[in-house]
C-alpha cells in the first residue's frame, strides 16, 4: 500500500507554497483553520492569512471584493457551510460577476470526523455544478489536491474545489500534471466503465481489482473536474465498453452521476447505473461504517457493476 | 472642510438633474425604483462630483476609490450619476432595463464600467466593501471604499457580520453611507393597521446599533450637500475604525406627491406624473437660484 496522505494537510501546505510564489494569494478563513489545515498558513504567513468568523455569508462577501482589487482569494471552510450556508452569496457576488475566488470546501461527503448530517452536504455538486461560470473540481487524493490547487490558483473565475478529511492512498502518479476539464483514465477496461469522482475513485480501483478477479475488465475513468466535463472521455469510455457505473460520495441526483448520464443520452446512450447516495443524509460513526451502511464499500461498487452487466 | 457655497449650488443642482434624468429613465422604461433614488440623489451628487477620486477616463484605475451600492435597486439613480460624471453617454439611460443593455435592473459589473460591485440581493455589499478596504492594506494602496446601505436592507444579517468583521479589522479606509429615508418597499404597520400609508421606520436607534458594533457614527442631513460632504472629510480623517455616516433623508424627496409613500419605493410613472415631478423640481431649482442670487 502506497502512503497516506489527507488533503487538508496537503491544502495547508500547498496554501503556503502559493503565497510564497504569488503576491496577491489570500486566504480567507471561517474560524475552521485547524480543522481545515489553514493554521499552517496562519503561523507561516499571519499577513495573507485572514480570520473572518463564524460568518460565511460575510466570509464569501469579503472573498468577493478582496478579488475585484486583484488580489486572488481562497475560502476555506466545510463543504456544507459553502455549499449552503452563503449560497446566495456565492451566487450573486462571485459566480455572476465572474470573481477569481477559490472555495475550498473542506470535509465533502460523509467522513466528517464524526460530525454527523449538518456538517455533511450530499449534494454539493449538484448545486454547485448549476451555477453558470462556477468551476467545480473533486481531486481522488493529496497528491492531485496539490495539483489541482497549483493550476487553478492562475485560472480566471469561480471554482469550487471539493476536498475530503482523513488521509487517503495515493493512486495518482507521481508529478502528474492537473488539467481542468481532463479526466484521467487510472485503468482500461471492456466490459464496464466505472466512471468516478473525489474519494470514491479510490474505492472503485479497488472494485476494478475485485471485478478483475472475477473475470470482469472495468475500465476506471477519473473525473477529477465535474464542470467543466471531459465529454470526450465519457464517450470513450462508453465505446470502449458495455456500460458504465458512476460512483461518487454524493447524492445521485444531479452530481457526477446526473452529469455523465446528460452527455450520454445527448451523445451516445449507453446502459448506465448512478451508485451513490440514494436521496438521503449522512449521519456520524466511523468511516468504515458510513461507506457500508450507504453503500459506497469497494464491495458496493463491485456489487452494482456484475448487477449493472447482468441487467437485461 | 468648509464647501464653497457656490460649489454646494452646483452639487445641490447635480443632485436635482439625477432626479431628473431617473424620473424620465423610469418613465421610458415603465417600471424602476424611484423613492430611494430620491432619498439618495444629492449623495450620488456629492461622491462622484466632489468625493470619491475616480476618473472616469479610466473607469478600471487600480488607485481609485470604490463604491458599492448595497441598496442595488436604486441602480438607475447610480447609471444616472455615472452619465452625467462622462463614463458614458447619458442618451445610453433610454436603455435601462432593455434587452442587452449594459444597464440592467440591478448593477451588473461584468457589463458596465464604473460599477465595482455587481449588487442586488439586498444586504450584500458592505462584506465586500470590507473585502476592498481590507484588500487595499494587503496590497498597501491608498484608495477609501465607500457603501450605501438602505435602512430597509439592514434588518439583513450578513450587514452585522461584516460590520462586526469592519471593526474587528479596524478599517478605517471603509466608509458605509446609511440612507435613513425611513421606509421600505412594504414595511411594517403602525398601529393603524397594513391598510394605512403609515408605516414603521425600519430600523431603531441605527446609531446606537452601529456604535455598539464599534463604528464611528457621523449623522448628517443627506439633502444637504455640504453638510454631507463635512461628513465624508470627517469620516476620511478616522483611521481606527470604520465609519458610518447616518444620513438623515427623506424617500422620495423633491416630488411632494412622493415624499415619505412607501408605495413610490418602485412604481412605473405615468405621463401626468412625469411632467408634474419634473415641474416640482424644477421650480426647487429655480427658487434656490434667486435666493442664492438675492443673498450674492
Amino acid at each position: 500500500m502506497s502512503s497516506m496522505v489527507a488533503q487538508r494537510d496537503v491544502f495547508g501546505d500547498t496554501m503556503v507554497e502559493l503565497c510564497a510564489r504569488d503576491p496577491r494569494v489570500v486566504l480567507l478563513d471561517g474560524d475552521l483553520a485547524n480543522s481545515t489545515k489553514s493554521d499552517k498558513l496562519a503561523t507561516a504567513r499571519p499577513d495573507r492569512f485572514f480570520m473572518m468568523g463564524i460568518a460565511e455569508q460575510n466570509l464569501a462577501g469579503v472573498a468577493a471584493g478582496m478579488a475585484t482589487v486583484g488580489l486572488k482569494p481562497w475560502i476555506a471552510s466545510f463543504a456544507a457551510f459553502i455549499a449552503t450556508r452563503d449560497l446566495d452569496q456565492i451566487r450573486v457576488v462571485i459566480a455572476q460577476p465572474k470573481l477569481n475566488v477559490r472555495l475550498a470546501a473542506h470535509y465533502s461527503g460523509i467522513l466528517t470526523g464524526y460530525t454527523g448530517k449538518t456538517h455533511q452536504v450530499v449534494n454539493d455538486i449538484a448545486i454547485m455544478r448549476s451555477f453558470p461560470n462556477m468551476v467545480v473540481v473533486a481531486p481522488c487524493d493529496g497528491p492531485e489536491a496539490r495539483a489541482a490547487m497549483l493550476a487553478l490558483n492562475d485560472y480566471d473565475g469561480p471554482v469550487y474545489l471539493r476536498l475530503t478529511r482523513d488521509p487517503l492512498p495515493v493512486v495518482t502518479p507521481q508529478d502528474q500534471q492537473f488539467e481542468l476539464g481532463r479526466g484521467l483514465l487510472l485503468r482500461d477496461g471492456t466490459d464496464i466503465a466505472l466512471v468516478c469522482t473525489g474519494a470514491q475513485t479510490l474505492r472503485a480501483l479497488e472494485a476494478a481489482d475485485v471485478l478483475a478477479g472475477d473475470g470482469i475488465s472495468a475500465r476506471v475513468l477519473h473525473l477529477p473536474t465535474i464542470k467543466p466535463l471531459d465529454e470526450a472521455a465519457i464517450v470513450d469510455a462508453a465505446k470502449a465498453t458495455r456500460c458504465v457505473l458512476t460512483c461518487e460520495e454524493h447524492s445521485i441526483f444531479g452530481g457526477l452521476g446526473g452529469a455523465v448520464a446528460e452527455v450520454l443520452g445527448r451523445r451516445r446512450p449507453t446502459r448506465m447505473d448512478m451508485l451513490g447516495l440514494r436521496d438521503v443524509d449522512g449521519e456520524s460513526g466511523p468511516n468504515d461504517a458510513l461507506i457500508n451502511k450507504y453503500g459506497l464499500s469497494a464491495a458496493h461498487v463491485a456489487q452494482r457493476a456484475r448487477d449493472l452487466l447482468e441487467a437485461r | 472642510m468648509n464647501v464653497d457655497i457656490q460649489d454646494a449650488g452646483r452639487l445641490q443642482h447635480l443632485g436635482n438633474d439625477i432626479r431628473r434624468h431617473t424620473l424620465r429613465a423610469v418613465h421610458h422604461a415603465g417600471a424602476g425604483h424611484i423613492g430611494g433614488v430620491l432619498s439618495a440623489a444629492d449623495m450620488f451628487a456629492a461622491l462622484y462630483f466632489s468625493e470619491l477620486r475616480i476618473d472616469p477616463q479610466r473607469p478600471r484605475w487600480e488607485d481609485r476609490d470604490r463604491f458599492v451600492l448595497s441598496k442595488g435597486h436604486c441602480a438607475i439613480g447610480l447609471y444616472v450619476t455615472l452619465a452625467i460624471r462622462g463614463f458614458f453617454p447619458i442618451a445610453e439611460l433610454d436603455t435601462f432595463d432593455a434587452i442587452d443593455s449594459r444597464l440592467q435592473g440591478h448593477p451588473d459589473m461584468t457589463k458596465l464600467p464604473g460599477l465595482d460591485m455587481s449588487t442586488g440581493s439586498l444586504g450584500q455589499g458592505l462584506s465586500p466593501g470590507v473585502g476592498m478596504a481590507l484588500g487595499a492594506r494587503v496590497l498597501g494602496k491608498d484608495f477609501r471604499t465607500w457603501v450605501m446601505l438602505g435602512d430597509g436592507e439592514i434588518q439583513e444579517g450578513q450587514i452585522w457580520e461584516a460590520a462586526f468583521t469592519g471593526a474587528r479589522y479596524q478599517l478605517g479606509n471603509l466608509t458605509a453611507i446609511l440612507d435613513w429615508n425611513h421606509l421600505q418597499q412594504y414595511g411594517w404597520a403602525t398601529d393603524e393597521g397594513y391598510a394605512k400609508s403609515a408605516r414603521r421606520d425600519p430600523v431603531e436607534s441605527p446609531a446606537a446599533k452601529w456604535e455598539a458594533f464599534g463604528w464611528r457614527v457621523i449623522e448628517c442631513d443627506g439633502h444637504d450637500v455640504a453638510d454631507f460632504l463635512e461628513a465624508c472629510a470627517a469620516a476620511r480623517a478616522t483611521r481606527e475604525w470604520p465609519t458610518l455616516i447616518l444620513a438623515h433623508t427623506i424617500k422620495g424627496k423633491g416630488v411632494s406627491f412622493m415624499e415619505n409613500d412607501f408605495s413610490w419605493h418602485s412604481k412605473p410613472l405615468s405621463d401626468a406624473d412625469l411632467a408634474r415631478a419634473l415641474a416640482e423640481i424644477d421650480a426647487a431649482d429655480n427658487a434656490r437660484r434667486s435666493a442664492r442670487t438675492e443673498a450674492t
